[in-house]
Parts: C-alpha cells; structure tokens; sequence
C-alpha cells in the first residue's frame, strides 16, 4: 500500500539525478586534474630525475679492457703473445630447459662433470642476465659446430677474448714468467685505483717479468657508453674512449742462447745464467726443470698443478734467483782479487801445500780437496789453476773477515743483484757482526778458511755468481743485472752499483790464474775452452749438498744421487776482450769442472761466434706495426 | 517550477513529433559519440604499433578486435532499450549461473579460474555482468520509487554482491570491484540520500583494517605497500612501477618522439602494449600528448553523461549515468596505476590497450549508451 501512496514523480526524480549527477561531475573534474597533476608532476617538475634514470637505464659504461704489452727477445722473436680464447657462456635467464640444454652442448663440445660442477656452482652467484661460462678455450672446430646449433640453443653464446700465449713454451717460464686469473688475495689488497684499472681485465701478472713489469703491460683501460635493452644486449655503441695498450718489453734475453744452454744442460737438473759484460743485461735465465707457463694462464686445473708441486724435481722453483747454494770455490778468484788489494798477499806470495793445514794454536786438519797436495811452492795463479785450499786458507787466516766481507759484498755477494725479477734471495756472506747477530756466537778463525773457499755459511744464488764474475770480466764495473733492454723502444740504460777498485796487474793477476783453469796442464776447467777459437776464463766449484731429510720414501738410488755434490762454474771470454759471463750449477752434478764446464763452454760457442751487430749491445728495434706483423709472422 | 520550465525548454523534447528523425538516429548512432570512438580507436592502435616494438602483428589483430567491437556496437544500439530492461533478471541469472559454473569447471591460469570453455570457443563470464549487473540494478530501480527506499537499496546492493561475491572467489578482485562499482554508480544515481552514502563510507573505512589483515592475498598487500615506497624493491615488486615511472617523466613536455621511446623499445617498461601503454604515450608524445589523449576520454566522459541527461525513462538514465562513470573508472584507475598513484591492478587502458574481450564489452557498453541516446522521445505532458 505504501508503494501506491508514494506517486512517482519524474520531476523529483529527475532533479535527483541531475543532483547526484553534477557531483559525480565534480568528481570526475577533480579526479582528472589529479591526473593531470601527476602527470605534470612526472614530466615538468622532476623532468630531470626521471631523464637520468631512463639513461641509465639504457645507457651501460663499459670497461674496455687494454692490449696487454707484448714481451720480444733482443732480436724481436715473441715470447709472450696475446690470442684469442674462446668461452662458452650461458645465460640463465633466456635458457628455458637448462637440462635439455647442457646435454645438447654435452654432444657437440667435450664437458665434463667438473665444468658442470663449476657452472652450477657459479649459477646462483650471477647478476640477471649475466653470462656463465660453463667451457674455455673451444677450439675452431667446436665453436663451429655450437655456431650451426645456436638456433636450437637460446642463451647460449661464445664469447672471446684475448688471453696470454706463450709461444716458447717452457723456455722462458723462469724469467718471462706467466699471468693467471686475479685471484681473491690479490683482490683484496687491490687499492682503489687498481680497482678502476683492472676493470674487465681478468689476469694479472703472476711471476718473472709479468710480474715486476705488470704495471707497464697492463695498460690503460678504456670505456665505451653502450645502449642496451631490458636484457643486457648490446644494440649499439654511444661513445668510445679507446683503451691503451701495454708497454712492449725488448729483453736483452736470446732465445738461440737460452735455447743452447738449456740443451746443454741435458736433462739434468740446474742452472745457466749469462750476463752481457759491458751492460749487465741478461742474456741467458736458465733454470731446469721449468713448466709450461700456459698452463697457467687461465687456471692451472688441480691434476697439472699436483703433478708441478709434487715433483721431486720442483719444476716450479726458480734456482737461478732463489736457489741458494754454498758457492764453493767458484768465490777463489774474486778472493784472490781480495787478498790482493788488502795487502795479504802479492804476486810473489807462494805457500807450501802438503795436503792439510793447521791454524796457528788449533789442533784440528783441515784437509785440501788433493790428498798429497800442491807442491811447495804454490802461487796465486797456480793456486787458481789447480784450486788448490791451502793456498787460500793461509792468505783468510791472515785476513780480517770483515775485509773479507766487504769486499765480497761490492761484487754483490750477500745481498739482492736488484735483477728486474721478482723475489730474488739474497744469499750470504757472514760477517762478525752477523755472526754475533744470527748464531750469538763470537768468530772464529775456522770460520774464515769455510768463508774464503765457499763454504760453511756463504750461500749465493747462481744469478749472484754470474754477476760476480762479470765484475771481474770487465775489472771492477759491478753492473745491476737487468732482463729487460727497452719498454715500448726506450732503451732502459745499463746501471752501474758499484766499482771495485785495484791495480790493474791485480786484476792481470786474476784473470791470467782464470785463464790457467782451463789451460795450464792442471787446470781443473779444461773443458770450458776446449776447440775453441777464443780464450776463456774460469772456475769450477763443488758445493756439498747437507739437509736432505733422511728417512722419507725416495728409492735409494734416487737418494744416492741427490746426496751428490753440486757441480758449479763460473767464466767469462773472450780473456782479452771478455762480452759474456756466465755460472753454471748442475745438481748433483759432482764435478765442477767435468759437468759444468762443458756447458759454458756451448754457450761461449754460441754467442762469440755470432757477428758482432748481433751480440754487441745496441739500441733496441723500434717495432712500428708493420715490422711487428712480419716478427710475428 | 523552475525545473519544469526548463525541461520544456530543451531543445530536443518533442522534436521528433515535427520533423523527420535523421538517418543517424534512424540507424540508432550518436554520431558525436561514434567519432570520438573512432578518434580514439584509431590513436590507440597507432600507440600500439610504437607499444608492441613496431610489429604489424598486434596491430591488424587489434584492428579485428575493433572491428568486432564497432559491429558489436552498433547491434546493441539497434536493440530496444525495453528490450534490456525487460529482459535484465535474465540475463543477470544466466550471468550468476556461469559465474557458478566457472567455480566448477573453469579453467585458468596462474591459479586464477577466470574461464569456461565451451565447445574450444573461451570466454570469461564476469565480461558480461559488467554490463548485466548496471542494467539489473538500472532496471530494479526503474520500477521503485526515487529517491530508492532502504529496502529497495538492500535489494539493490544483494544484487550487486552476489555476482561480485562470486568473482572475488575466482579470484579477480580487480573486476569485481569495477563490476560492483559500475551497480552501485546506478544505486547512487537514483537519488540515495547522502545520509546513507555517509554511513556507507564509514563502514568501509572501519572495515579497511580488518580486510588489510585477513581479506587481502600477500601479493595485493604489496602491492599496495609498493605504492607507497616504489623504490624499496626495485628489482621485485617496484619494477614495473619504478620503470613506467621513469618513461613517463623522461617523456617530458614535448616527449622522445614517436617510436624514439627508450624505455618502451628497449623493454625496460614492462606491459608495453598492454595495460601500461600510457606509458608508452607519454615518453613518446611528452605531457603534450598525454593530456590530448585525456582530452578525448573527458570528450567521450562529457558526452555519455549528455546522452544520461537526455535519457526518457530513469532506466536509460541510470544505465547510461552508470556506463559513463564506469568508463571514467577504468581510464582512472589504469593511468593511476601506470602513474603509480594507485596500486596494480590488471586494468586495461580502455581501447588502446591491446586485448580483445574487454574492447568487445566495452563497445557493446557503448552500443547500449546509443541506444538510450536515440531513444524514442515520448512527449512530455
């Protein structure tokens, strides 16, 4: 009853309408301004702000990693190289069966379960859209036949880069040395400026010249703006800054001279270093066994690295510049020189040799390495032919070991050479004070005839005796030993430590008693001279080897073998006009004069019959590009 | 009596009594609705073009999806408007019905169940009760007395529940909340009194608590949290929000150009040539561009509530009221989302987003607001 009572009245009804209706009006009027007030907040008021984000968006800055400097010979032969690898990288995000996927690529490349062990490892670890290696170094073949199924594979890619190529192989494994990957230690003492420097460079140098040169090949690295969609794909190239390639290295190294006194060592164990006379560069860096440095360059994998570090022969260990060993008597000479200068003794000293000698108020022997003796009247060039002990033990019992000291440590005894090479050892040469300092013990006289002959606490390493014996060659010039001859065609100047000073028959004196080593009747070095058209000087040396621990599971042979004296060399020649030092060390070797010697004598062959243009030295090859294709080549 | 003046003073009351109805009306087209339709149509697909990366493909299905839409547009129009209204429960029952059935039997995707399929042919049944739930609640009313009783709007408000009851379970809370809003657009037309509009509003804002904390999914209250610190996670939840921001503002006054969009062509925006396409407007044609497109749906906004005033029976007034406002809802709540001033909902840019159903109800939409607008007059007495 009440709907009838209540009449419907259009007019009211419409006014209702019309009411609620300018209000939803009002509404909408409001509602559209505030959208047009955010739109104006958006695009005029923070304009600016939302401009950047945009470009940042797209807009990534790329590191370009530099070239890194190549290392040359003196005669411009590579011995470090740059070469494309080739690595296969997934991206996660745009692989839709991952499984499927990885089996595919397990039929058309070699992986195995580590590589997948280490992709899977690294999966969690990435940014969106970053790639993953799962493989490295494809060869031609495989790159070829994952480009003919990149279809049936989204996500994957093969991506290059240049990695480190040492083309001489082992050759020059303990001076060139070799680059890895930046590991975490290495990361993490990174200053901030490395940080910026090492940005999409992956390798650093590791050891030998990569190493105390790594900031001059590194580079300088370069950037470029690149847009990039939503997915991290590169569409094109903004703006470039171009990095700067390394610096090149022209070594004073040659590869024909390592090459002979490498062969010349044999497969014996051991060391060769030559050294230029007049400049101190050197010309030789042998140390056997050495190892691939490839290897290294992209991560050495587990099974090669046991294999290095495990043998008996530490291929790894650098003896030319770590190898600390008792000299021996290759030190006579420059004693000789000592003695000399100091007043002890003069050309007219002779001294009997009845086969032993007693200090003075001692009852001990100590025995010559002969038996029976040198005869009665030994001198100082016989005492060097014949390295006869007597001769020297009478001149140290009446020199002063800090004498004897000093003027060792001017021929770089004792200390680092400064070699352009990372973490040389130092050696030593014993002192009063380093005695009282090291063993708390006063010095004794006995101390002074082990010092005089190399022995006791001298040790030296087999690049310190070459350096010695260059500063004998040239009468006094001690030079710095360097490798390196030029960066990027700046020739590095020879750099002379120190000079020893003495009269000039002194050093007359010295050289006639090296020249009679290998060719008076007795001499003990015969070997280094022989057929050759030049003549050398030198001296052998034995260095008895202590401390090998007993006990451990080497078969006995092999332990009888390693018990065996060191054999040791050093000489220079031509006598007259002397160019190349050189020390030799074979382990084990024995004889100084029968295993080591014949070995200088091959790298004397080598060098001084080549023409002069090639061995003098010279200001380095100025490589321009076009030369260098044809070096390469 | 002022207002009975004015009513006799309208210009088209009883006109069709002295002069021959045009072609137009005769064909049941408000013409300067169907233009701006077409104007507007026409931006859309050339935006699309730009929006799906420059490919042909979108745009001729687009432009079939339309063509659909404009046939489908113009049968609504030529049906009666009794037609509607008398058939209204019907339609409203079969829509209830499917709804049921998509419970049941629909299918889905991403664990949402928004379809029947019958016969291979899909649909989504809650696209028809955007219309069946305005016309019913028109219709309900049109036979009561206005302003509506209590137990009128209790009628009323049942019959907008039910079904966006039904569809909040699918779940889609987006739609139901539009589909509810387009039967209460019709409810709050016919004249109900601010005492209870103002209880309404009340009841919400003490029920906003408790539907935070037990009536939303954890994904809708992030969204929501989103709108409130888009940068908190860039990468996650804020993505879409983060980059459509940034095209948006990088477009500027005078925009990147057409086609020149970077953040639209080199998909950092996401949704590009679906429901963020204002975006894509926007970095492209700048703020410029932006607000002519604006300009066109407050056109369109204008002349549906035109064609609302004009109405002859307090159905077609409260049926065209209601489609209008819906219409101005869907442009708001998008270009809001996009903007980042309301949270996302999947709510499409009305017939420039690509997407075929909701451009065929939208259209039909339109085709009933024709309908109203050419009307036969009946003479006022």
């Amino acid at each position: 009853m009440s709907e009838n009572l209540r009449f419907k009245d259009h007019h009211t009804e419409q006014r209702l309408f019309r009411n609620r209706m300018l209000v939803a009006i009002l509404g909408v009027v409001v509602l559209m301004g505030v959208l047009v007030a955010r739109f104006y907040n958006l695009q005029v008021v923070n304009y600016e702000n939302y401009r950047t984000q945009s470009d940042q968006n797209r807009i990534q800055v790329r590191p370009v990693p530099p070239t890194r400097g190549l290392i040359y010979d003196r005669n411009g032969e590579l011995l470090a190289d740059n070469r494309p690898s080739y690595t296969l990288s997934i991206v996660r995000e745009r692989v839709k069966n991952l499984d499927e996927t990885l089996e595919l690529l397990g039929q058309l490349v070699e992986i195995e379960d580590s590589d997948i062990d280490k992709f899977n490892r690294r999966l969690p670890r990435r940014r969106p859209f970053e790639p993953v290696p799962l493989r490295y170094r494809l060869s031609e073949e495989e790159i070829a036949r994952i480009s003919v199924n990149e279809y049936r594979m989204p996500g994957v890619s093969v991506e290059a880069e240049l990695v480190r190529y040492y083309p001489k192989g082992d050759l020059f494994a303990h001076s060139v040395g070799y680059v890895g990957r930046i590991n975490d230690r290495e990361l993490q003492q990174f200053t901030e400026e490395d940080v910026r420097r090492y940005r999409g460079t992956l390798s650093i140098g590791k050891v030998g010249l990569e190493r105390s040169y790594e900031n001059l090949l590194l580079g300088e690295v370069g950037d470029e703006n690149v847009e990039t969609n939503a997915r991290g794909r590169v569409l094109k190239v903004l703006e470039r800054h171009d990095p700067k390639p390394g610096a090149e290295l022209t070594l004073h190294l040659d590869t024909r001279l390592q090459q002979v006194a490498t062969d010349a060592l044999g497969d014996r164990r051991g060391s060769v270093v030559a050294i230029d006379v007049k400049t101190g560069g050197v010309l030789a860096f042998v140390s056997k066994p050495a190892f691939d440095p490839n290897l290294f360059v992209t991560g050495i994998s587990f099974s090669d690295y046991r294999a290095l570090s495990d043998s008996l022969d530490v291929p790894l260990f650098n003896r030319a510049l770590q190898g600390q060993y008792p000299p021996g008597s290759t030190l006579k000479p420059m004693m000789g020189l000592g003695g000399l200068a100091a007043g002890v003794i003069s050309a007219e000293t002779k001294v009997a040799d009845p086969g032993f000698f007693k200090l003075p108020n001692d009852k001990r022997i100590y025995r010559d390495w002969k038996r029976w003796g040198h005869g009665k009247h030994v001198d100082l060039i016989q005492g060097l032919a014949q390295s006869c002990d007597v001769y020297f033990w009478d001149m140290a019992s009446r020199w002063n070991i800090d004498g004897m000291h000093d003027f060792a440590t001017r021929f770089g005894l004792g200390e680092k050479t400064g070699i352009d090479l990372p973490v040389e050892r130092p050696g030593l040469f014993p002192s009063r004070d380093w005695k009282r300092g090291a063993r708390g013990t006063p010095w004794f006289p006995g101390d002074s005839l082990n010092a005089v002959l190399g022995q006791g606490f001298v040790l030296a390493t087999p690049l310190q005796l070459a350096v010695m014996t260059a500063t004998i060659a040239n009468r006094g010039s001690h030079f710095r030993p360097q490798v390196v001859m030029a960066v990027d065609g700046v020739e590095q100047p020879p750099e002379v430590l120190h000079h020893v000073e003495a009269k000039p028959e002194y050093w007359d004196l010295v050289f006639k008693g090296m020249e009679a080593v290998v060719y008076s009747a007795h001499g003990t070095g015969k070997r280094a001279g022989a057929g050759l058209d030049f003549k050398v000087a030198g001296k052998s040396g034995t260095a008895q080897v202590v401390g090998i621990a007993q006990g451990e599971r080497y078969d006995s042979d092999a332990l009888k073998e390693r018990h065996r004296d060191h054999a040791l060399f050093v000489a220079f020649a031509p006598v007259d006009d002397p160019q190349i030092a050189v020390s030799v060390l074979v382990e084990n070797g024995e004889g100084g004069g029968l295993v080591a010697a014949p070995v200088a004598r091959e790298v004397f062959a080598e060098w001084i019959s080549r023409p002069l243009e090639e061995t003098a030295w010279h200001p380095p090859l100025n490589l321009n590009p076009s030369q260098e294709a044809v070096a390469r080549g | 009596m002022a207002s009975r003046d004015y009513m006799h003073r309208l210009p088209d009351a009883g006109s069709s009594l002295r002069r021959p109805a045009s072609l137009s009306r005769r064909l049941h087209i408000d013409m300067p609705l169907l233009l701006l339709l077409l104007l507007l149509a026409s931006v859309g697909l050339v935006i699309l073009y730009s929006a799906s990366g420059e490919e042909i493909h979108y745009v001729k299905r687009q432009s079939v999806f339309l063509g659909l839409a404009f046939v489908g547009m113009l049968i609504a129009a030529q049906i009666p408007l009794e037609f509607y209204r008398r058939w209204s429960p019907w339609f409203y029952l079969a829509g209830c019905c499917m709804l049921v059935a998509v419970l049941f039997i629909g299918v889905g995707a991403k664990g949402a169940q928004r379809w029947l399929e019958i016969g291979g042919f899909r649909f989504q049944p809650s696209e028809a009760l955007k219309l069946a739930v305005p016309i019913s609640v028109a219709a309900y009313l049109h036979n009561r007395t206005l302003p509506p009783s209590f137990l009128s709007v209790a009628i009323a408000l049942a019959i907008v529940a039910v079904p966006a009851a039904l569809i909040v379970r699918q779940p889609d809370l987006g739609t139901s909340i539009l589909i509810a809003a387009s039967g209460l657009f019709a409810l709050y037309l016919s004249g109900l009194s601010w005492k209870m509009i103002g209880s309404a509003v009340l009841a919400a804002l003490m029920a906003a608590w408790p539907m935070w904390q037990w009536g939303l999914r954890d994904y809708q209250r992030q969204r929501i949290l989103t709108l409130f610190n888009p940068d908190a996670d860039r990468l996650g939840a804020g993505w879409n929000i983060f980059q459509s921001k940034a095209a948006i503002g990088s477009g500027g006054w005078y925009g990147k150009g057409y086609m020149q969009g970077t953040q639209s062509q080199l998909d950092f925006l996401p949704e590009s040539h679906t429901d963020f396409i204002i975006a894509v407007l926007a970095e492209e044609w700048g703020m410029r561009g932006a607000l002519l497109l604006l300009l066109l749906y407050l056109l369109i906004i204008a002349r549906g509530i035109y064609i609302s005033f004009m109405a002859q029976s307090v159905f077609g007034r409260l049926l065209a009221g209601s489609i209008t406002l819906t219409f101005f809802v869907y442009v708001f709540v998008n270009i809001g989302m996009v903007s980042g001033l309301l949270p996302v909902v999947g709510v499409p840019l009305p017939l420039v987003s690509h997407g075929g159903t909701s451009v065929i109800t939208l259209m039909a939409g339109f085709g009933i607001l024709m309908a109203i607008s050419t009307e036969k007059r009946r003479v006022l007495f």
